[in-house]
């Protein structure tokens, strides 16, 4: 139990997609204009990371790793296919961001149009890849450390994007220089987020 | 002070339109304005105007209100040094000492800061905006007495253009610029910002040195502490009389939390500083304080500090009375104040005890809160919002 909260706050604050990796960028800039369509594309890729991070530990675990394949029989046991972990990570992403596309389309059509594009656009969010080579990486050992961790990445993104945009509603009425309007200054924020989140850097859990 | 006012007034028509330097009209205002109220004001009975005090008196009080904690860095400055070099000098010696190395730290701040923002107002044409007033006497404070002066100046720069010119000035940052400058320091330098070697002056030449005198901050000693013997003995280095009034080494200005006491008296009285702030932080540092205290183990001596001496060392109640307060940065409502405030102490605490890599954690602390300001306000207001709308209903269903 201790090891999964540690997971939790490591992956939300330490490790955070945005601030540490910079991952998922294009969302986080493009969608981060109103606090309300941030949260609503946040709680997307914290669903999308839920599903998919597990069901990824699933394919990682009884297919495409070293050996993975025994449970089919005695002469499986030494077949690799990692090399198709891309792919088929991917392939469970691109699925899955289908799903959810149709469930907000169906039940929150108000935020289907805001997000726009950005939404289909979830399925290559390199958030979410990273969220499942990152499980591959650090190979948890049960399916609930990697869901815990799905959970905590795409939580942490949703923070990040969340508090961006309550900072962009703010500055909407600054008189930013016009060169910078935008993007630039959004970069400049992102950057200066980021010092502030190297305060949870070297905790050590 | 008229025979200041008549060489202002016989100097005045050479900025004007049609005078000799036009361009540099905002420049001479803004000096014409430290002492004298300008004479174009906004009508007595504007709609908007609530108090008589206006932007530049308000940063006014807040320098006049740090004044008790440079003074008594001037003197601590001088005393670490000698005490370090094991000579017994006068109250006088100590004093100069102190002002030698501490005056060209807040010459240099100011020097670097207003010219930049003397640059940025110069290619805008606009009016300047004398928001640098009081971030130039802070960032002086916060950083260790013996930081080389160039680093000072690179690091003002990059705070007044990044952290506060990009947003277009005065009121429009997003972070407080003199902790932007400390953070930048910190984490562009670290070797002159942390470690044991750099809070007293001239310790780190070695030059002098009494035997086995140990140049680190409290925290920094306690941090590293191997187990609970060793963290008691460093802990009994110091009383608490020590601690609360600042004979302690550390950044200039934040050793001592009686000086920066009187500083928050006067920021309460005048009503600059937000009372909400100040005590909820106090409160989140407290509680944080307490529960480690309460869940500490051996293997962490830290976490047995005594919960109120936290309050006393480090940047702790500098921060929460002069940097967490910045109207600016802060969250603006009142119920946000108070959480704002709140999750300031308790991310502090945090940060000191739980974060190996950094003995102290207030800094870090207050900028993580102000990223996280805009969007407490959004959700205060957005509540607001909800429970004035549910009144307005039950209040038409009953009619």
């Amino acid at each position: 139990m201790e090891n999964l909260l540690d997971i939790f706050v490591k992956s939300v604050f330490i490790d955070n997609m945005i601030f540490a990796y910079f991952l998922g960028m294009c969302s986080y800039l493009a969608v981060s204009k109103t606090v309300n369509t941030s949260l609503g594309l946040g709680i997307a890729v914290v669903f999308v990371q839920v599903i998919t991070v597990p069901v990824n530990w699933l394919m990682e675990n009884y297919l495409l790793k070293a050996g993975a394949l025994s449970w089919l029989g005695e002469e499986f046991a030494d077949i690799d296919l990692s090399f198709l972990s891309f792919i088929m990570f991917i392939a469970i992403i691109a699925g899955m961001v289908q799903l959810v596309e149709m469930i907000v389309e169906k039940f929150a059509p108000a935020l289907y149009n805001s997000l726009g594009i950005f939404l289909p656009l979830i399925a290559v969010n390199c958030a979410i890849l990273g969220g499942s080579l990152f499980m591959q990486e650090r190979e948890y050992a049960t399916i609930a450390e990697a869901t815990v961790y799905g959970f905590g990445s795409g939580f942490g993104w949703a923070i990040a994007i969340v508090a961006l945009a309550a900072i962009r509603e703010k500055v909407r009425y600054s008189h930013i220089p016009a060169p910078l309007k935008g993007l630039g200054s959004t970069f400049i924020i992102t950057g200066l987020m980021a010092i502030a989140f190297m305060s949870f850097m070297g905790i050590k859990l | 002070m008229k025979s200041l006012l008549h060489i202002i007034e016989k100097l005045k028509p050479n900025f004007e339109k049609d005078g000799k330097y036009p361009k540099l009209k905002p420049l001479f205002e803004s000096f014409e304005t430290f002492l004298f109220v300008p004479a174009a004001t906004a009508p007595a009975k504007g709609a908007h105007i609530r108090d008589a005090i206006d932007l530049k008196r308000t940063m006014s009080i807040v320098v006049i209100a740090l004044l008790p904690a440079l003074l008594f860095g001037i003197w601590n400055a001088g005393f670490w040094h000698f005490k370090s070099q094991g000579i017994d000098a006068t109250f006088l010696q100590e004093v100069v000492h102190g002002l030698i190395k501490v005056i060209p730290l807040v010459i240099v701040s100011y020097a670097a800061g207003l010219g930049t923002e003397f640059l940025f107002v110069y290619l805008k044409g606009k009016e300047i905006e004398e928001g640098f007033l009081v971030s130039g006497m802070l960032i002086p404070l916060i950083v260790p007495v013996d930081v080389p002066l160039w680093m000072l100046a690179i690091a003002t720069v990059f705070a007044v253009i990044i952290g506060k010119e990009v947003f277009g000035g005065t009121g429009m940052n997003i972070v407080n610029p003199a902790l932007l400058a400390r953070a930048f320091l910190f984490f562009a330098y670290p070797s002159k910002m942390s470690g044991d070697k750099i809070w007293i002056s001239e310790f780190s030449s070695g030059e002098g040195i009494v035997d086995g005198f140990s140049g680190a901050t409290i925290l920094g000693e306690l941090a590293t502490a191997p187990d609970q013997a060793a963290f008691n003995a460093l802990h009994d280095k110091y009383s608490i009389a020590d601690m609360f009034f600042g004979f302690i080494p550390g950044s200039v200005g934040e050793t001592s939390a009686f000086a920066i006491l009187i500083g928050a008296a006067i920021l309460l009285y005048t009503g600059v500083g937000s009372w909400r702030i100040m005590l909820s932080g106090l409160l989140g540092g407290l509680a944080m304080g307490l529960l480690l205290n309460l869940v500490a183990t051996p293997t962490n001596p830290y976490m047995s500090l005594p919960f109120y001496e936290h309050i006393f060392l480090g940047g702790f109640a500098f921060g929460l009375v002069f940097m967490a307060t910045d109207p600016v940065t802060a969250a603006q409502t009142n119920m946000g104040k108070l959480i704002y405030g709140f999750l300031i102490g308790v991310m502090s605490i945090i940060i000191r005890v739980l974060n190996p890599a950094y003995p102290e954690g207030v800094m870090l602390a207050i900028l993580l809160m102000n990223v996280f300001a805009p969007l407490i306000d959004h959700y205060v207001v957005q509540a607001n919002i909800k429970r004035r709308l549910k009144r307005a209903k039950t209040a038409n269903v009953s009619k």
